[in-house]
């Protein structure tokens, strides 16, 4: 039998048109511009993390963008102004209760805007769209190591293999492989200790990354040496990730070297550099901060729904 | 046998883990955004029954267990091994204890039951949902008691002890859910 029927309520629906309509409305009256770039682009992020489908056209590869951030810095940098864009993103084999293959992202930036400034931001658009579906205590504000070291019991920063071993065998988390990364082990133990265990009905903003999770970030030139980074949680959620932008090109460009190195050590293919972000960059970039909300995830908060394939019509498996 | 990715894990898919053959039960996809992703699997160990956790890194991929399940009547036992037959083809296997386990106390001849097999080996026996036993032991009946109300331990003949009305008396055929191990009703001849 064909399940040609929405996952969707028609109340999800027009929730959905609604969140729309205030996200819009809040850039309008905020002096953003909006914008459109391109899904399909000849580079995209080399990030191990994150795959990028692909196809073709006229014989040359082209991706699916996984996030409209190097469009979106390339007009930046041709003097936008502070720009927002609410588009579909893609993102290979990313299936499960809070991923679907294709989802919205809103993305924004602000020249001239410090990346703590854009928390409070961010704050304000996610409690203009919540305010009608969900009650929010005031606000939490914790650096990546406050939040491990309240929630999992040790400073990330620091933590031996030994030691990130051992919080996972005493929380009975048994891994197929052992070997992991550092980093693999920071981000199982802040998907399945920290953030079920983060402050629930309220914003939590964790940020200053360790640098080796900077991203497109900007790494703080003093003795912290931390990633000027943030990610927004709300009930264990994670909806939003921002940067102060790193905008040094060489930085950039030696970033995406070492990530197709880990690439091509991990057996992935590698992905060519972005020519188009770096030139950009070259020319200068002002200094900004922006951010990505995950609008799919909002909607299942203001919805009350636990799982992503309740707020879209038609998740992978029914596209 | 092939191996199967964790992006094609989904409840019911038979793979090997620590050399035995499992069922997943339960898979959770975690990834932070910007970081590596996980599938957090709920697997039920096909031969001993016991339920486990495990945490792979997406991508990782682990041997296909070739498991089988197949219908099968019961036909008898030496003591030691349980052999059941194909109706089809008439093949038969032969389960051990540990392969019937629970399913040993409903056991009845020419009933159809589940056999779960491994590399052609049955590894698990499950009983259909209702069985007709034939009362071994039992009080004497108390005549004209229909009620079924209070009742009384009745001995079949597999040995499963179940609860059954006042009226049943020894030689008497009834009607058992294997699930719940109880009384569903009175089978007349």
């Amino acid at each position: 039998m064909s399940h040609w029927k929405p996952n969707t309520t028609l109340e999800t629906l027009k929730c959905r048109a609604k969140l729309l309509a205030i996200a819009r409305q809040f850039f309008h009256d905020n002096n953003y511009l909006e914008v459109d770039t391109p899904s399909l682009s000849q580079s995209t992020t080399p990030d191990p993390n994150i795959e990028s489908f692909v196809t073709e056209f006229n014989n040359t590869r082209y991706f699916l963008h996984t996030s409209p951030e190097f469009s979106m810095k390339r007009l930046l940098a041709a003097g936008s102004g502070a720009i927002y864009q609410i588009c579909k993103v893609f993102r290979q084999g990313e299936a499960g209760r809070n991923h679907n293959p294709e989802f919205t992202l809103i993305e924004w930036y602000q020249p001239g805007m410090h990346y703590r400034a854009l928390i409070e931001q961010v704050d304000k658009l996610v409690r203009l769209l919540l305010k009608d579906n969900l009650p929010l205590n005031e606000t939490v504000l914790l650096t990546y190591r406050q939040a491990f070291e309240q929630f999992a019991g040790f400073n990330p920063l620091t933590a031996s293999t030994e030691q990130l071993q051992t919080i996972l065998s005493e929380n009975k988390i048994q891994l197929q492989q052992q070997t992991l990364t550092q980093n693999a082990y920071l981000d199982l133990i802040m998907s399945i200790i920290v953030q079920p265990n983060l402050p629930k009905d309220k914003p939590v903003f964790i940020y200053d990354y360790p640098a080796s999770q900077a991203a497109l970030a900007n790494i703080r030139k003093d003795k912290t040496h931390v990633a000027e980074r943030f990610e927004l949680f709300i009930n264990g959620i994670e909806l939003a990730n921002g940067y102060q932008e790193l905008l040094d090109a060489r930085e950039q460009q030696q970033r995406f070297e070492n990530e197709n190195k880990q690439r091509l050590a991990a057996g992935q293919q590698t992905i060519p550099t972005d020519a188009h972000l770096i030139a950009a960059l070259q020319q200068g970039l002002p200094m900004v901060s922006g951010v990505a909300l995950g609008f799919e995830r909002i909607l299942m908060l203001a919805t009350d729904k636990n799982s992503i394939w309740d707020v879209i019509a038609f998740t992978a498996d029914k596209a | 046998m092939a191996n199967y990715s964790t992006n094609e894990f989904r409840s019911g898919l038979k793979i090997m883990l620590d050399n035995d053959p499992c069922s997943i039960i339960e898979n959770e996809f975690v990834k932070p955004g910007k970081g590596q992703a996980f599938n957090r699997v709920k697997i039920r160990n096909l031969k001993t029954g016991r339920v486990l956790e495990r945490t792979f890194k997406s991508g990782e991929s682990v041997e296909a267990a070739d498991v089988l399940e197949t219908e099968m009547e019961y036909s008898y036992t030496d003591g030691s091994t349980w052999t059941f037959m194909d109706t089809e083809t008439y093949e038969q296997v032969s389960a051990d204890e540990t392969a019937v386990g629970d399913a040993m106390k409903w056991l009845v001849e020419q009933e159809t039951y589940t056999i779960t097999l491994w590399n052609d080996n049955p590894i698990g026996v499950s009983a259909p949902n209702h069985v007709v036993l034939t009362i071994t032991d039992t009080d004497p009946g108390v005549r004209g008691d229909t009620s079924g109300g209070g009742g009384k331990p009745a001995t079949c003949n597999t040995g499963a002890v179940v609860r059954v009305p006042l009226f049943i008396d020894i030689g008497e055929k009834i009607k058992v859910d294997t699930r719940t191990s109880e009384y569903v009703g009175r089978v007349k001849e």
